[in-house]
């Protein structure tokens, strides 16, 4: 009888042990309160559409836990270790703010837990601070700026005045635009960084931004802060004088209808709009609209690739911790932004970036894509890694 | 010390513009005003009840929520009615679950309860109204810029400005002129004596308190179309709310309206003159303040 036991015992064991190497337990790790939890619910919405979708394809089933973030740092290092020491999960995924990754970094560098990031954007995640286990799906701060100031300077624009709040997004931003701007031979006129959280109104730098002879204003700002500054912008009147351009983040599609008519015509620079027209776009837009009620945002789209990386990692054989990061680094696919791929120097995504301008259409506000300016890896900003094993 | 008085990399040509500074000017006026609506109710509720009303700032987010949704329906003149009113109410729930209660608790108690509150109710507008921001559209009138000395400015902004003084003008008569002025004055000055006098200073309070959350709620609906209608917009107010009525000094509506202005005048024209020392000046200045005179400019209590 106890040999028995004994035995049903052994055999559930081997069955358990089986089941896990094909179930793939993943920690979604972003902000469901605080400041960006719109942008969380928003990541968490996109990874969830993406298991839906493409889940399928793989042998492997994924278990998710949620850990909330609060976007405290200290908080979200205490979820991180939760989910690395007591869930143990194989595989880690969100993180929206930088302070957040920087926060984590060590210790999943340390316990060699992968980490897909679906927003943080910190040039230097993917530079001096990279990690053979941080895998980049959204985009680097200076990725996204870097095209614009070659293709600005392209549209017959020379005086540049520039504005976004005061803190490392803030400035990489600018930075890797006036790099490429002044490169082309532009000149910035005049630049302000604006106390981050704490500037409600722009009308004192709007003022001056219009008193500089700049042809343009060059802006990064995003959330709260994008859709102030927008209507603010448009109430003092300079759309004709002073034509407005920015990051894709200043009439992201999650709050440009809170900006209404005062973002028309504004043209952004981003790695994704809904309104792209590819195949893979047009099924993931589907399939978010009809789950969520509305277009998605570039956010959705980084927790949805997040999700078809780690399925395209399963794909290639990966089953743990080890196995999942190494192959985390080789994936590519055709995705609603276009080709993706992570460049193995710094395991930070290479994809295209376009340039929309926001217009009105009879059902409300949406993105026209004006140009489609080729992928580029970043520079590998002081990263030195392993390189991939094969 | 070259970069101290750096303006931006602009042309020299502004500094001699006039308009600039006309500009820079109203838009400092228009900052001013928005934190006097704030403020001024603040303060008078602290100076006549002792009590710190941390909570304050989100009844201004409320009034802002309760806009955007009104005004999706009626539009914003319904709006401005309407969210102040409903604050109004916030405000009288308030007073009878803590306030009333919490009168005789001491400060400290005060200051955890109603700090507390701010993250109930912050929460409690993520619940109802989603983390997505709102937005609210300028009525035809009010969109558009006026002529005024000279310049083109926003006419929202202009609106701003001449509700806060005529809020002001309204606010001075019934403090200066009235038989209800002079109670809440006797009050703020000695509760003890003009309760002895007959005033009930219990009901008066409880009225100021509703004509502050009021307040709160006006400069809400205001503050909407102007910015975004956020959750942790309360978070974002409170602070330099609490630092205009720390400078003008706590109960008076004299401290209030200089607070405002020295705020909103240092705020703006710090942006402009030295971008890099412009989110510290407001906090030197309210250390000087404190130095030396501790009480603020125009405390209520000579």
């Amino acid at each position: 009888m106890k040999t028995t036991t004994l035995a049903a015992l052994g055999l559930a064991t081997t069955i358990a042990t089986t089941a896990t190497a094909e179930d793939i337990k993943v920690g979604l790790l972003l902000p469901y309160s605080g400041v960006y939890a719109a942008l969380g619910n928003e990541i968490d919405a996109g990874f969830e559409l993406g298991l839906e979708q493409f889940g399928s394809e793989t042998d492997a089933t994924f278990e998710i836990v949620r850990e909330d973030t609060e976007v405290k740092p200290p908080v979200a290092l205490g979820k991180a270790k939760k989910l690395i020491l007591q869930e143990n999960v194989d595989v880690i995924a969100g993180i929206v703010s930088s302070g957040v990754l920087g926060a984590v970094r060590d210790m999943v560098h340390g316990a060699a837990v992968p980490l897909i990031v679906a927003n943080a954007g910190n040039d230097g995640a993917t530079g001096a601070d990279c990690s053979p286990f941080i895998t980049r799906m959204s985009f680097s701060n200076g990725q996204v700026n870097r095209p614009m100031g070659t293709w600005m300077y392209e549209q017959g624009v020379r005086k540049v005045y520039t504005l976004a709040p005061d803190y490392a997004a803030g400035r990489q931003m600018i930075d890797a635009f006036e790099a490429t701007f002044t490169a082309a031979g532009g000149e910035i006129v005049g630049q302000d960084f604006t106390p981050f959280q704490k500037t409600q109104d722009f009308g004192p730098y709007l003022t001056h931004a219009k008193s500089s002879g700049a042809d343009a204003l060059y802006v990064f700002y995003a959330g709260g802060e994008a859709i102030s500054f927008v209507k603010q912008y448009d109430s003092f009147g300079l759309k004709t004088e002073l034509p407005l351009y920015g990051s894709g983040f200043l009439t992201s599609s999650l709050y440009v209808n809170a900006q209404g008519p005062a973002a028309e015509g504004v043209i952004a620079v981003s790695h994704y709009v809904p309104t792209i027209e590819n195949d893979a776009n047009a099924k993931f837009v589907d399939g978010f609209t009809a789950n969520v009620g509305r277009a998605p945002s570039e956010f959705a789209v980084q927790g949805y690739d997040a999700a078809r990386a780690l399925i395209e990692a399963t794909k290639a054989g990966a089953t743990d911790r080890a196995s999942l990061a190494n192959a985390l680094r080789q994936v590519t696919f055709d995705g609603p932004r276009g080709t993706l791929s992570i460049d193995p120097a710094t395991n930070n995504i290479v994809q295209p970036i376009y340039t929309y301008e926001t217009v009105a259409r009879a059902d409300g506000l949406t993105q026209k894509v004006l140009a489609q300016l080729p992928s580029e890896a970043d520079p590998a900003n002081g990263c030195v890694m392993d390189p991939v094993s094969h | 010390m070259a970069g101290f008085f750096h303006v931006g990399g602009g042309s020299p040509k502004m500094i001699t513009d006039l308009g600039f500074w006309t500009l820079q000017a109203l838009n400092a006026l228009q900052l001013s005003m928005l934190l006097f609506l704030l403020s001024v109710g603040l303060t008078v509720i602290f100076g006549l009840m002792h009590f710190v009303n941390l909570a304050h700032g989100a009844l201004y987010a409320l009034g802002a929520y309760f806009a955007a949704s009104v005004a999706a329906m009626w539009g914003y003149w319904a709006a401005l009615l309407l969210a102040p009113v409903a604050v109004a109410g916030v405000g009288v729930l308030l007073y009878s679950g803590f306030i009333q209660r919490m009168r005789k608790s001491g400060p400290m108690a005060q200051v955890l309860v109603t700090f507390g509150l701010i993250f109930v109710l912050l929460d409690m507008t993520r619940i109802v109204w989603g983390d997505l921001p709102l937005a609210i559209e300028v009525p035809a009138m009010l969109g558009g810029r006026l002529a005024v000395l000279g310049v083109e400015y926003p006419t929202y902004r202009v609106f701003i400005i001449v509700l806060g003084l005529v809020v002001l003008g309204g606010l001075a008569f019934v403090l200066g002129r009235t038989q209800i002025g002079a109670m809440i004055r006797a009050g703020v000055d000695n509760d003890e004596m003009a309760a002895c006098l007959g005033i009930n200073v219990e009901r008066l309070f409880f009225c100021v308190f509703c004509v502050g959350c009021a307040l709160a709620g006006l400069a809400g609906v205001v503050a909407a179309p102007l910015l975004s209608v956020t959750p942790d917009m309360s978070l974002q107010i409170l602070i330099p709310t609490l630092i205009v009525i720390v400078i003008g000094g706590l109960g008076s509506l004299k401290g209030a309206v200089a607070g405002s202005l020295i705020y909103g005048f240092v705020q703006t024209f710090g942006a402009v003159l030295a971008p890099q020392l412009s989110s510290v000046l407001i906090y030197a200045l309210l250390a000087a303040v404190l130095v030396i005179k501790p009480v603020g400019l125009f405390p209520a209590k000579g």
